[in-house]
């Protein structure tokens, strides 16, 4: 007996913006029954995954700082993933981003005024896209594969750091341990509402959201990332360029990346340290994915990553289960997109010896 | 599959009980602590053994007490809210158990007056609700020095060391000592990892110092896999932080065990009798924070040298830093008889002659 994908002629408009939602209760009845085999009463279990971490302010504030860097660097992902280049090195475009926008409040640690936020914001910007440059201009002028440049770059960027806050950059009056001096209170980003700590990097995650949507919708540059992602035989008879595109899409990308970076240190870390990210960079490539490549679905799938973590903390808590279920979650919730997303495109025809037969002969 | 589906059963029931015990009882009654671990309580080092800790309160004050545990929690952006949710969930006192961990337990202290904060290994306490403490792990490291130099052939032992950070530099100083008060011309190899658990990465190292001819390894790592290692290849080694005799039964001389539970259980005491106050330890073999696996797989004189030291130690007879010491590039650092300060100790961040290797900068 055979299992064979066949493509469906045409597939249902009403089912594809569906999908993401029936793969959310698919992973929701999962997690019941995962719940169920160990003991615990699932709706007790779901409840505190769920639905606690949004029953509390200071809750939403730890929600928002969470997802904003997932929201950034995913908004950018999705803009490069369209056009067909595989960016998987945000994480280390992230740090370069955090690298470059620390110059500020690590050399000049008595600048203030109201110019230097911004301005650490934009050096993040340049960091990232300017590692984020590297894979790209590896691939428009000598055909490398930026999936393994990009992906080797994170770990250049992760020991370029760790070199930095050991180094040239550690604290003076820090006892030798590996961390720069804390940002002074102008180069900090402040706290949006007096409820919690959540800072302006949300903020930035929602301006960017809104302009890439716009970008990708409403604009010729937005349309000729899709063009060249989809068909670049089609763009070239169009005009467009190929590596111009390849290589707007990487900065893009790497810009956010950066931008994510620098906001997550002046906002939440506040001082540079060996790990600054637990690999959003990475987490990021799934929120873009399962956001459908689309700003305002990336904006969505961010929420519900985030919401993952912090679900799992919370049941760590309450219901005294490991760390690794939160894992198991996330898991789950991205092989049913897939799945959905698949069974959408394609039906399942089991086939005997016959079948085989059949179609070995055509 | 009738074995796999007991089995799924019997850990089932085993989750009830855990789940259902804390319910039972009146919660209000009881104090609350909590830990935030850095890696997972299964590494059988660090994290480890602040849990034994942990269980350790749970067996001292049973029903009196609640405990929490957080694990594989990251330094960073992730820390802070892991001690403020424990801070907001009714814990009376919360142990963070990292270095990373010192800048968000300070900004959480500050906004939980009420709740009391206990920071392993950090210097800062910005309010009088945060405590710091920490253990003289270089007193083992003394030891373990001392017996390296009497059993190893070569001369030459491998330390896998995980960042360059005092708590570490004082580590690779002191065991140099102890083995050049035994044999003046022994020599020590570094290898640095930069982790803290990565049996990858750590068994990897203890390869590279067997191939470069040390016959003896001790780590300042969490995972057991440099003790593996070298049980396969026929060499001996120290455990590090929990007894890793299990892991290698003719290769482990000794371990030094971080022996977190008195300290604990006298925190979580003097909360509650209300005498909790802010205060800065660093207590070693003195108060049984740190401990010395069994001496094993050596000849009786070595293993009477060893307990020797250890007790001078433990009485405060004798101190790892005691002069004369040279540093590395020569000058002298302790003059004949003269001990060590707190502060050159705290901040440590240059090797004593012998040492193979130049301290990463």
């Amino acid at each position: 007996m055979f299992i064979e994908l066949e493509r469906r002629p045409a597939h249902s408009t009403l089912y594809s913006a569906l999908s993401p939602f029936i793969a959310l209760i698919l992973t929701l009845v999962a997690g019941a029954i995962l719940f169920a085999v160990m003991g615990i009463n699932p709706a007790k279990g779901l409840y505190s995954f769920f639905i606690e971490p949004l029953t509390e302010v200071w809750s939403l504030h730890e929600l928002a700082i969470k997802a904003a860097p997932l929201i950034l660097i995913a908004t950018g992902l999705s803009i490069c993933f369209l056009s067909s280049n595989w960016n998987i090195g945000a994480e280390g475009q992230f740090i370069l981003g955090a690298i470059f926008g620390s110059i500020l409040p690590v050399l000049f640690h008595e600048q203030v005024g109201i110019w230097v936020l911004p301005a650490m914001m934009i050096m993040g910007m340049i960091g990232g896209a300017l590692w984020a440059l590297i894979p790209a201009l590896l691939k428009t002028r000598f055909g490398a594969n930026e999936i393994l440049t990009s992906l080797m770059l994170v770990y250049v960027a992760e020991l370029f750091l760790d070199w930095l806050v050991r180094g040239a950059w550690r604290n003076p009056e820090g006892f030798n341990f590996p961390e720069t001096r804390s940002f002074s209170p102008g180069q900090i980003l402040p706290e949006v509402l007096d409820s919690g700590r959540a800072h302006y990097g949300a903020v930035l995650a929602i301006v960017a959201v809104l302009i890439a949507w716009f970008m990708m919708a409403k604009t010729i540059r937005g349309f000729e990332v899709k063009v060249i992602g989809q068909a670049p035989k089609a763009g070239q008879f169009a005009g467009f360029d190929a590596k111009r595109v390849t290589i707007v899409a990487f900065m893009i990308s790497g810009a956010l990346a950066g931008l994510a970076g620098i906001a997550e240190v002046s906002g939440a870390i506040q001082q540079l340290r060996p790990t600054i990210s637990p690999g959003y960079g990475f987490t990021a490539i799934i929120v873009a994915f399962l956001g459908r490549l689309n700003p305002v679905g990336v904006f969505a799938a961010g929420l519900v990553l985030a919401l993952s973590f912090l679900g799992s903390e919370a049941a760590q808590i309450s219901l005294g289960v490991s760390d690794k279920l939160g894992r198991v979650f996330q898991g789950m919730l991205l092989f049913f997109v897939l799945a959905c997303d698949t069974l959408i495109h394609y039906r399942i025809r089991i086939t005997g010896w016959a079948g085989r037969a059949r179609t070995g002969e055509t | 599959m009738k074995k796999t589906l007991a089995l799924v059963a019997g850990m089932a029931a085993g989750l009830v009980a855990a789940a259902g015990a804390p319910a039972l009882a009146d919660s209000h009654a009881k104090t609350k602590a909590c830990f935030v671990y850095v890696g997972p309580i299964g590494d059988f080092g660090w994290s480890y053994q602040h849990h034994q800790g942990l269980l350790a309160v749970e067996a001292e004050f049973g029903d009196k007490v609640e405990t929490a545990y957080l694990e594989s929690v990251p330094e960073g952006a992730d820390a802070e809210r892991a001690v403020e949710r424990f801070a907001r969930s009714g814990c009376n006192i919360v142990f963070t158990t990292s270095f990373g961990y010192m800048d968000a337990t300070n900004k959480v202290a500050a906004k939980f007056p009420d709740v009391m904060f206990e920071h392993a290994t950090g210097y800062k306490r910005e309010s009088d609700n945060v405590s710091t403490y920490s253990s003289k792990f270089f007193e083992g490291r003394y030891i373990q020095g001392q017996i390296a130099a009497k059993l190893s052939k070569t001369g030459v032992a491998g330390y896998i060391a995980s960042f360059p950070i005092p708590e570490v530099v004082r580590g690779i100083n002191s065991f140099i000592l102890g083995a050049q008060s035994i044999n003046p011309d022994f020599k020590l190899k570094v290898v640095w990892v930069n982790t803290w658990f990565d049996p990858g990465k750590e068994s990897d190292a203890a390869k590279t110092l067997i191939d470069q001819g040390v016959d003896i390894v001790t780590q300042h790592t969490d995972s057991t896999a440099p003790m593996q290692v070298a049980a396969e290849r026929g060499i001996m080694a120290f455990g590090q932080a929990s007894d890793m005799y299990r892991f290698g039964e003719k290769t482990q001389l000794t371990a030094i065990i971080d022996d977190w539970a008195p300290y604990y259980i006298e925190r979580v005491n003097a909360v509650m009798d209300g005498t909790w106050e802010s205060q800065d330890v660093w207590h070693g073999m003195d108060h049984g924070s740190v401990a010395m696996a069994p001496y094993t797989n050596m000849p009786d004189d070595v293993k009477a040298l060893a307990e020797e030291t250890e007790a001078k130690i433990k009485s405060g007879e004798f101190t790892p830093f005691t002069g004369p010491i040279t540093k590395q590039d020569g000058s002298q650092w302790l003059a004949d008889g003269e001990t060590a300060d707190i502060g050159t100790l705290l901040g440590m961040n240059f090797y004593v002659q012998g040492v193979d290797d130049t301290l990463p900068n």
